[in-house]
């Protein structure tokens, strides 16, 4: 029993209520108070992950003091170790980001913003950290309610994008939560631990298998597997580019993270790929999504919405990591979430960064900021580079991995897909280089005027920036000590 | 050669451009400040890999491990014998191309010098780490850099010609790129291992169709830059560069980057007996020699100096591809050498030509009638690499020749044999006219001027000299020869060849 | 162990599966936004009612133990379904709250609640 896994839920969560109560009166406590729970949800996940890592077992801690099966048991292993720190790690990033004027519809939008941002944060930690099958639907809900209020601050269009996603999000949790009924009347425990002893006894039980349809699919619309994607471009391109940036980075790989969760420690990972074809859908919709959001983004202008299409494609990798169930593709996907969190909130931070100095958004105006904005576009040229896979940049090493694992398994066509996507997302990504760099403002006012934004908005950018070259140096290090433990769950 | 020591220098041979990119970018607004970190980076990086000479001659080879890069896989650094023969040319060319390069921009007023320096640095520690890279996946690593590090370089002079000329080369170089991650993936997934051996790691235990596989996607990844038909077109299209440009990376460090990767693949990964095995060299060898005979054809009709370099450069490469796919020792050595001696003869030939753009701004062959005798000693230059491009005694690509032909006599391949004699008289036939016209033909319209600025001269001369020199003395200049003759026996120690 | 017996009581689950086809339909078919909502709702219900119908159990008393009825759990209702619909509720109630003041701007701001029209509406510049 160790009390850090609650420890990295409640500071968020309390902050969430604080930035709110004391946001009214003095405005500028609200972001010094999230910045504060963000942090101490960071140091405690930090110092979680290294607990874990030296001792190579998992943090229990039970609500309340009543043991599972009875109580709710929240646990710290490497798995969900390694997801509150990418989650703390970039909400902090986003928290220190300024919600700048410009960039937000809703006037004193700061506090709203940053109490959502801390519900949401409280959520996915939740949803990460909870051993209980009931409890994560409540954490989800969370996460969710507060994804819609803060996707809904990029203005009228945002509203609407909201709430479409509202209602299949809706739809989404409404899945999961039955299959959860499913499950427990069939073997009376909500508890993920108590669940997996019980539940082979039934895995010829038809109502099991609709559980897991159920439970993958509503998953599936959390994640934007493609095709159950179609909210996602709207939400994340009208956002505002801080929420569309934790949004791509964090919030749709808490959905992943369920999934890999279900299939690893509550069910056997054979269930999923032999007894039933889940993991055999989950390739097809991943290489699918790949294609389509990659040819998608190429035919954006607008940014905001390309890197949108292009998060579609990005989430085939991690669904391919799960899919493809090998050891070696499982460390590619859950890497690529980490890999893709620094790259696409780099990214949306930059359109942030590019907004707010200029109130450009659409690629062929970019011409010439090259010049202008010299920091924020070389940020912007690792991002890319990263995304097209280019080392030592933190993108390719994610690639070698899912190369390798999809070689494993004998799948050339996902082999084929993984480099088609490369040299598609080079065509979307290089075409923005080429107009930053190689063309001139030909007068364009915004441009001509433009230059570095503050560093309070640089910082945060070039941190991302650097990490996804640090990232790449020392993936070694994260797969060796934090991923192959989990990925040894596939093969036991 | 077995015996490896640790050793920073490696190390410090690659970092010390990447250092003098900070100090660039740093002092861009005092541009004499900014040259001399250029030059400065220049000549530490020969001495870096000068000193590291006389042991790698010794047999024992520097080598920094850096740390684990993938699980099972070290990101490391190791000069051999092959490596210091690439790092040596390309990092002494470097100099000269750095003086050259200020004397160019500076003489056409090129925009942006620092982007250009500075990108051009960056190109210089990609290639020093390809030639030092212990393993396939460090060479990755540094071939993915050097792609993209040359991009900007192609589209510098941002017409909308360049900037189609970069698209095409980001096609073909990305490309090659996802070809290359493959093959890494593929070998290692087949064997466990990525190290450099000679002799190859996959001998053995390793089915055809595998082997013919990995050679193809190698063949896809490095022949695109070693510009082998029909890979080549994004290379003339790379000459809209500032000519600098084209000299270093266009004829020297990035084409031979290419050359250097198949190198490594063919003697090092696969291993000749592999290779002899699966049939697979009957291919690059087929294609190597097309391409030498159909990009001599197609530069005989190029009017533009730069474009009839450009195929003349793809022909060599494939000179140097050839002489690797005979698998004989001869044909290794002198495809080695010919690596280098290439390197020395075509930069001269572009210098020429830069020289000429920044005088008098002529780029056409039928324009410079009569121009040898305005610029004497620039012409003269170009006259000595033509005649040893086209293999004359004692200039130094006579050498390189006579391995190569003698290795294809030895193997009993009269058909590449010819392909190499055919291509000398094409070579002749295309450079020589540029000399005659030069000396011999009247001019169009009256010339009045004199030789460009020394700091485009002397380099060429230089280069002009050195390969006179080593032609002369390639045995008493012992290093090149004998490291390239003992690659080759190395890698055939283990049969095949 | 929870008997879940399908053949028990089928008449109900029949209800829940109507419900819950009843809701899907309109959350995706209707063109209005508010009608979307009532399909949510109507669907949210349903699995309320699966939930509390997976509890019943014939004959039994509410699970507070009495000594004339014993200590067997097979004497009592399930209590823990009812518990997680009552955390449900609140749950689709804040959903459901946020939806409705996200109705309110979108018809101040485009004067209808028609999903086709809004999404004519959107592409407009502004």
């Amino acid at each position: 029993m160790s009390n850090l896994p609650v420890l990295i839920i409640m500071p968020l969560l309390l902050a969430s209520f604080l930035a709110v109560l004391f946001g009214i009166w003095w405005p500028g406590w609200a972001r010094f108070i999230s910045i504060i729970g963000t942090g101490m949800a960071l140091v405690a996940s930090i110092v979680g992950l290294s607990k874990v890592l030296s001792t190579g077992e998992a943090l229990h801690h039970y609500m309340g003091g009543w043991p599972p099966p009875i109580g709710v048991e929240y646990v710290l292993d490497h798995l969900s170790a390694f997801m509150v720190v990418i989650i703390n790690l970039i909400g902090l990033i986003a928290v220190v980001y300024p919600p700048a004027p410009g960039l937000y519809e809703v006037p004193r939008k700061g506090i709203p913003t940053y109490a959502l941002i801390l519900l949401l944060l409280g959520g996915l930690n939740g949803t990460v950290l909870v051993g209980d099958l009931f409890t994560l639907y409540v954490f989800l809900a969370i996460y969710s309610v507060a994804t819609y209020g803060l996707v809904s601050l990029g203005g009228d269009r945002a509203m609407v994008a909201s709430l479409r996603y509202l209602i299949l999000g809706t739809i989404a949790g409404g899945f999961y939560f039955l299959g959860v009924g499913f499950i427990y009347f069939t073997v009376g425990t909500l508890n993920m631990a108590d669940a997996a002893n019980l539940l082979p006894a039934f895995y010829d039980s038809p109502t099991i298998m609709a559980a897991v349809a159920l439970i993958v699919v509503g998953m599936g619309v959390k994640l934007a597997l493609f095709p159950l994607h179609v909210w996602l471009p709207d939400a994340h391109s009208y956002a505002p580019p801080v929420v569309a940036a934790l949004l791509a980075a964090i919030q749709v790989k808490a959905a992943a993270y369920v999934i890999v969760r279900i299939m690893l420690t509550v069910f056997q990972p054979e269930y999923f790929t032999d007894t039933l074809p889940v993991t055999t859908v989950i390739v097809v919709a991943s290489a699918g999504g790949i294609v389509f959001g990659s040819v998608m983004a190429i035919a954006q202008s607008d940014f905001k919405r390309m890197l949108a299409y292009s998060t579609v494609a990005q989430i085939g990798f991690v669904g391919l990591g799960i899919g493809l169930a090998n050891p070696l593709a499982l460390v590619g996907g859950l890497l690529h979430i980490l890999n893709h969190a620094f790259m696409k909130s780099c990214l949306f931070l930059v359109a942030g960064g590019i907004k707010h100095q200029t109130g450009l958004q659409q690629i062929p105006r970019f011409a010439g900021l090259g010049r202008k904005m010299p920091l924020t576009m070389a940020c912007f040229t690792v991002a890319a580079l990263s995304m097209i896979g280019i080392p030592p940049t933190a993108g390719f090493f994610s690639k070698w991995y899912l190369v390798l694992g999809s070689i494993d398994a004998q799948n050339w066509a996902v082999v084929a897909v993984i480099l088609l996507s490369s040299l598609l997302s080079a065509v979307y990504f290089f075409r923005a280089i080429e107009k930053i760099y190689t063309k001139s403002s030909e007068g364009e006012p915004a441009v001509e005027q433009a230059n570095e934004p503050s560093a309070r908005i640089l910082m945060p950018i070039a941190l991302l920036a650097g990490g996804i070259i640090i990232l790449g140096l020392t993936n070694a290090f994260i797969v060796t000590q934090v991923l192959n433990p989990v990925a040894a769950l596939l093969s036991p | 050669m077995t015996e490896t020591y640790s050793s920073l220098t490696p190390l410090l041979a690659v970092m010390v451009p990447l250092a003098a990119v900070v100090l660039i970018i740093v002092s861009r607004q005092r541009p004499n400040l900014r040259e001399s970190w250029t030059i400065m980076a220049a000549l530490a990086q020969f001495a870096l890999v000068a000193s590291m000479m006389p042991s790698v001659l010794d047999g024992r080879s520097p080598e920094t491990t850096l740390f684990t890069i993938s699980p099972g896989i070290a990101l490391a650094l190791r000069v051999d014998w092959l490596g210091i023969m690439f790092g040596a040319s390309a990092s002494f060319l470097w100099i000269l191309t750095s003086v050259y390069s200020i004397g160019y921009v500076r003489g056409v007023s090129e925009h942006k010098q620092t982007r250009y320096f500075g990108s051009f640095a960056v190109c210089l520690a990609a290639t020093m780490g390809i030639a030092f890279s212990a393993n396939l996946f460090t060479l990755v690593i540094f071939y993915e850099i050097l792609s993209v590090a040359t991009y900007p370089l192609v589209v510098h002079k941002e017409t909308p010609e360049a900037v189609a000329g970069g698209r095409k080369y980001l096609v073909y170089a990305l490309s090659a790129g996802v070809t290359l991650l493959l093959a890494l993936a593929l070998t290692y997934y087949e064997s466990g291992s990525v190290e450099f051996v000679p002799g190859g790691i996959l001998a053995g235990d390793v089915s055809n169709n595998t082997i013919l596989m990995l050679f193809g996607l190698f063949l896809v990844s490095f022949g695109v830059k070693s510009a082998v038909m029909p890979l080549h077109s994004w290379l003339p299209t790379a000459m809209v560069a500032p000519t600098p440009v084209s000299a270093l990376l266009h004829a020297v460090a990035v084409v031979k980057a290419g050359i250097f990767g198949l190198a490594r693949a063919i003697g090092f990964i696969i291993g000749p007996l592999a290779m002899h095995q699966s049939g697979a060299m009957d291919i690059l060898a087929g294609l190597a020699a097309a391409t030498i005979v159909i990009a001599s054809l197609i530069a005989l009709r190029q009017d533009n100096l730069k474009a009839r370099l450009a195929y003349s450069t793809v022909g060599h490469l494939s000179y140097i591809v050839l002489g690797m796919s005979i698998l004989s020792v001869d044909a290794w050595t002198g495809g080695l050498m010919h690596m280098v001696n290439h390197a020395v003869m075509k930069i001269t030939l572009f210098f020429c030509a830069g020289a000429i753009y920044v005088k008098v701004h002529l780029q056409n062959v039928s324009d410079l009638n009569g121009i040898g005798r305005q610029m004497p000693l620039t012409m003269g230059a170009f006259a000595v690499a033509s005649l040893g491009l086209a293999g004359f005694p004692p200039i130094v690509g006579f050498i390189s020749k006579w391995f190569l032909v003698s290795g294809t006599l030895e193997t009993g391949q009269w058909v590449f044999a010819g392909a190499f004699l055919i291509s000398g008289l094409l070579n002749a036939g295309y450079l020589f006219s540029i000399v005659v016209r030069a000396f011999f033909a009247p001019s169009d319209k009256p010339m009045k001027f004199a030789e460009a600025s020394p700091l485009l001269v002397v380099p060429l001369i230089i280069t002009a000299v050195l390969s006179v020199v080593l032609g002369l003395f390639q045995h008493q200049v012992p290093y090149f020869y004998q490291l390239a003759s003992w690659v080759a026996t190395s890698i055939g120690s283990g049969g095949g060849m | 162990m929870v008997e879940f017996d399908l053949s028990m009581s089928q008449y109900a689950y029949f209800m829940v599966v109507l419900l819950m086809a009843i809701g899907l339909y309109a959350m995706l078919t209707k063109r209005n936004l508010f009608k979307k909502l009532v399909g949510m709702v109507t669907f949210q219900t349903a699995i309320y009612i699966f939930f509390i119908q997976g509890a019943v159990r014939l004959k039994s008393s509410v699970p507070i133990i009495d000594e004339e009825i014993g200590m067997s759990a097979a004497q009592y209702v399930n209590p823990l379904p009812h518990l997680l619909i009552l955390t449900a509720i609140v749950v689709g109630i804040s959903t459901l709250g946020v939806a409705a003041a996200f109705l309110i701007v979108i018809h101040r701001r485009f004067k209808t609640l028609d999903d086709q029209a809004i999404m004519g509406l959107m592409k407009e510049p502004d």
